[in-house]
């Protein structure tokens, strides 16, 4: 079998992928190989043709396309090799890379480090229990998004769509611009997994009706959707009796949550987050497994690429300090302080952080479990509370940031356990 | 006085805002956190505008479709009159990001381009 040496391999060329490879290249490693699986670069932001990328990277408003375009470029200035068309099949723990694609066929490489960045997939309609039959008509947002903006095909005419999360939102604007006719978002929980500007950039504009706390019931149709039932639900999430409501339409279209893809992550041992379902990393989004890191949406699922970006910059970086260093960052160093996500914060990335080995200052990522309203998000270093800012609205389909500062953590006197939590004012 | 409540769509943060209006002008706006806040609300009030997006077919090229957007914000009682124009619009491959592939669509006096290379 074909085997190949690099310093550094990158397991997806999305947006996460392209960050960190160019920034690996720039901090001095010159032996970078990234692995696409489809046939070009860029990611999910080919199919992402809206605009609102880019404002904090570029300080400009840009469609999908054209970020991803920004970040190839950079990738061919920097002469990073990479290969389309090549599934990742495995890695093994001594970072032996094994892909295949039709040119090389299986083939292995040897790794110093290896940086994973698949991205995310949709929850498809079997994690659902949607109950009715299987007709077609029925699509992931994503699938529609990627047939009316890539291919040019419409899959449907009259739709109605469930969960409210950003691609759904999108697609509702997105089907009706092209003609069609989108007659209700229903959301199961009572607020939306949506950007606020999502809401009323896709639905209000267009006078498409958010239904929250509701979901779909039943779906008509044998060969081809032809109708669906929607219904309130109470606040277990079961539906009312007697509140059901039945849309005619030939097309269901589902934005129901995000999901990292970790299959081949879980297969090389790394430890996963039951909450995020991604690595669990220290503030070099290094994973347990010692030069395996982690970034985007492989991660944690983010609501702006640009901050998939920054976080893959980052992993790009400690990845090439490893190569050049050795184990500088030995995932076992005592000095790890743990992270504890509590009282409505439900994760942070990192989940441990070292204040010897971090920058002056890290910003800690993480989501709220419910909408709060004029509560203050406070870190506690042991019991001693040292940030206690207000925040007017928060809200589950937006992620928030801590700033932690090194001095200050360096200066704690026996520092054991840091915690993020929510308190009502 | 009329009070507005709008909801920024400058960039993701969703800033909740409150705009007076006296006589038909802008008296202040209050809830932004940032410049762009302010040029939004005054805007949204009295000429609200977007940026429309679409893909549109190439021949010839390694891809199907082409994106594309209007090049400046465009008012948004237009919206479907440029979906209309794009209606039909087929180009021939190479593309290249930036590339005009209508000009002056739907008499805004703005033009589409092309967000994304098609070679």
């Amino acid at each position: 079998m074909l085997r190949q040496v690099y310093d550094i391999v990158i397991v997806g060329g999305g947006p996460a992928g392209l960050a960190a490879a160019v920034s690996a290249k720039r901090n001095g490693v010159e032996s970078i190989l990234v692995l696409e699986r489809d046939k070009e670069l860029g990611g999910i932001l080919n199919q992402c043709i809206h605009n609102g990328f880019g404002l904090h990277t570029f300080k400009e408003e840009l469609t999908g396309p054209e970020y991803a375009g920004r970040f190839i470029e950079q990738l061919e200035e920097e002469k990073i090799a990479y290969k389309l068309n090549t599934m990742v099949m495995d890695i093994s723990d001594d970072k032996v890379v094994t892909a295949m694609n039709r040119e090389d066929g299986m083939f292995e490489i040897q790794a110093k480090a290896v940086i994973l960045a698949m991205g995310c997939r949709e929850r498809s309609r079997g994690a659902l229990n949607i109950p009715g039959y299987r007709p077609a008509g029925i699509y992931s947002a994503g699938t529609a998004q990627r047939l009316v903006n890539m291919e040019g095909y419409m899959p449907g005419r009259e739709v109605v769509i469930l969960g409210s999360g950003d691609i759904g939102l999108i697609m509702a604007r997105r089907m009706t611009l092209e003609g069609a006719k989108v007659k209700v978002v229903a959301e199961l929980l009572p607020y939306s997994g949506g950007l606020k500007r999502n809401i009323v950039q896709c639905l209000d504009d267009f006078g498409i009706p958010l239904k929250l706390s509701h979901t779909v019931v039943d779906i008509d149709g044998k060969e081809r959707v032809e109708g669906i039932t929607i219904a309130q639900v109470d606040e277990n999430r079961r539906p009312i009796p007697g509140t059901e409501e039945h849309y005619t339409c030939d097309t269901l279209l589902l934005s129901c949550g995000l999901i990292p893809e970790n299959e081949i992550s879980s297969s090389l041992g790394v430890e996963m987050s039951p909450v995020t379902s991604g690595p669990l990393v220290n503030e070099c989004l290094e994973t347990n497994i010692e030069g395996v890191f982690a970034c985007g949406n492989v991660l944690h699922v983010h609501d702006l690429v640009d901050f998939v970006s920054e976080e893959a910059g980052a992993a790009g970086k400690h990845a090439a300090e490893y190569v050049k260093n050795g184990a500088k960052h030995p995932s076992s160093d005592a000095k790890d302080i743990p992270i504890t996500a509590t009282q409505g914060a439900r994760y942070t990335v990192p989940k441990t952080i070292n204040p010897d080995r971090m920058d002056e200052k890290h910003i800690v990522r993480f989501r709220v479990g419910d909408v709060y309203k004029n509560c203050y998000v406070s870190v506690y270093l042991n019991d001693q509370r040292v940030i206690h800012r207000k925040r007017p609205v928060m809200a589950p389909g937006e992620m928030e940031e801590v700033v932690l500062k090194k001095e200050e953590l360096a200066a704690f006197p026996d520092l054991t356990q840091i915690t993020v939590k929510i308190e009502e004012a | 006085m009329e009070t507005r409540e709008l909801i920024c769509i400058g960039c993701p943060m969703g800033c909740p805002l409150k705009v007076e209006i006296n006589n038909g002008e802008v008296s202040s706006v209050t809830g932004n956190t940032c410049k762009r806040g302010d040029d939004y609300a005054r805007k949204e009030v009295t000429n609200p505008t977007r940026i429309v997006t679409s893909s549109v077919i190439v021949e010839g090229g390694s891809l199907a479709a082409v994106s594309v957007k209007t090049k400046q914000d465009i008012p948004k009682g237009k919206i479907f009159d440029i979906m209309k124009a794009l209606k039909g619009v087929k180009v021939q491959a190479p593309v290249h990001i930036g590339d005009v592939i209508v000009s002056n669509v739907a008499d805004t006096g703005v033009d589409i381009i092309a967000t994304k290379n098609v070679l």
